[in-house]
């Protein structure tokens, strides 16, 4: 019995040894296409941006890393959970709220018009030198302008708005800018990337850079881009925003993580919204 | 509950003689009843418990839901297509509020 318990002890340690340098059982889906509601075509393959100077050899949006079952979710906006916070969203967008008697549609008019884009160069510099994500965006209109309360990180009614922004923005290229003003936030957004955290001593690049494609225990690791966010995560069964990810991932190293909204996690967003650059915007995903 | 949405997607054109695709969600928080709020009370349980599907006056869906079933329950299935076009779903929750939905079949 002692000899059979040694052996079993033996064999999951080795096990743990080949977790990460494990053969790669399910590398990126070979040839799916992303074609949503028969239409729009998103741009899931890339060419690395230049930057990332041959760190992959091509960049995969995560809707590849997924099964053939989620992947078709993202496809049909009636089957994409998602949707209904899109919905939500688009609700709220014409809701007056606030001391000021003002809805987002009073300034900002029809969101398919008006908010066209901004998804895509998210995060971004504003105009006091700041480097703002989009729900900063949202609740500074939130505050300033319909002196409302600001809506909490993560929260489903700030992921329902930044989602009904996001979608406007479906199928556009990632745009964001990583030179002039917004230079500094990215440099360092870009340490943090590659800075080991926790008591596993992970970075973002040992398992999104050097291991995409294997499978960490149950995970099969994706390149970690965020275009599809904010994302339908089924294991969560609800929307959630970049930086709720960035602080699971961080935490699942055995660190103490960053609190989502930031100054870190905005630069994080940068780095990681620019190693998506060739990519299309997915918003609203729906990933595992 | 106010958060309540219906959503229904008909074929672009059905066909006589045909089976049709039929998919519904609806939004729904479906309350287990079996969760306990921070104070330690049970909180009541709150989903749709039936969901029926009516074409031309005749009943070709009646389902029950039970508390496992997940949020915003989405229920796909085919019909078959006959001379009528009006479509008449019902979703029942806890509690006896109805929702009804009739949607129009366009023939191609």
């Amino acid at each position: 019995m002692k000899t059979f318990t040694l052996n079993k002890l033996m064999a999951s340690a080795a096990v743990c040894m080949v977790a990460l340098s494990g053969a790669a059982s399910a590398d990126p889906h070979p040839d799916a296409e992303l074609i949503i509601e028969g239409e729009l075509n998103v741009k899931v393959r890339a060419e690395p941006a230049a930057h990332l100077d041959g760190a992959v050899p091509e960049i995969y949006s995560g809707w590849l890393f997924r099964t053939d079952e989620t992947r078709s979710l993202q496809m049909d906006d009636f089957e994409n959970p998602a949707m209904l916070g899109v919905e939500a969203g688009q609700d709220a967008w014409n809701t007056v709220e606030g001391a000021a008697g003002k809805s987002c549609a009073d300034c900002h008019g029809d969101a398919a018009e008006s908010m066209k884009g901004v998804r895509a160069v998210m995060p971004k510099v504003n105009d006091n030198g700041d480097l703002w994500s989009t729900e900063d965006y949202v609740n500074n209109c939130r505050t300033e302008r319909m002196e409302a309360d600001a809506l909490k990180w993560n929260s489903g009614d700030l992921n329902n708005m930044v989602a009904y922004i996001s979608v406007q923005s479906r199928g556009m290229p990632v745009a964001v800018q990583i030179d002039g003003e917004a230079e500094p936030f990215w440099e360092r957004g870009k340490d943090m990337y590659y800075t080991r955290f926790g008591q596993l001593e992970l970075s973002c690049a040992s398992c999104h850079e050097e291991n995409y494609g294997m499978n960490i225990r149950a995970d099969h690791l994706s390149q970690g881009q965020i275009n599809g966010f904010p994302t339908y995560r089924l294991k969560q069964g609800k929307l959630i925003s970049t930086h709720n990810r960035f602080r699971g991932c961080i935490r699942d190293t055995r660190a103490e993580s960053f609190a989502m909204g930031s100054q870190e996690f905005r630069e994080l967003e940068l780095y990681v919204a620019s190693r998506g650059l060739g990519l299309d915007t997915e918003g609203v995903a729906v990933r595992n | 509950m106010s958060d309540v949405k219906p959503r229904i997607r008909l074929p672009r054109t059905a066909k006589a003689g045909q089976a049709a695709e039929i998919k519904t969600l609806v939004s729904h928080v479906m309350e287990t009843g079996l969760r306990k709020d921070s104070d330690g009370n049970t909180i009541p349980r709150m989903i749709i418990n039936r969901f029926t599907c009516e074409y031309g006056g005749e009943m070709v869906l009646d389902m029950a839901l039970e508390g496992a079933v997940s949020a915003n329950p989405y229920v796909e299935f085919d019909i078959m297509i006959g001379e009528a076009t009006e479509v008449v779903f019902t979703w029942y929750e806890d509690g006896g509020a109805v929702y009804t939905e009739t949607k129009e079949l366009s023939f191609g």
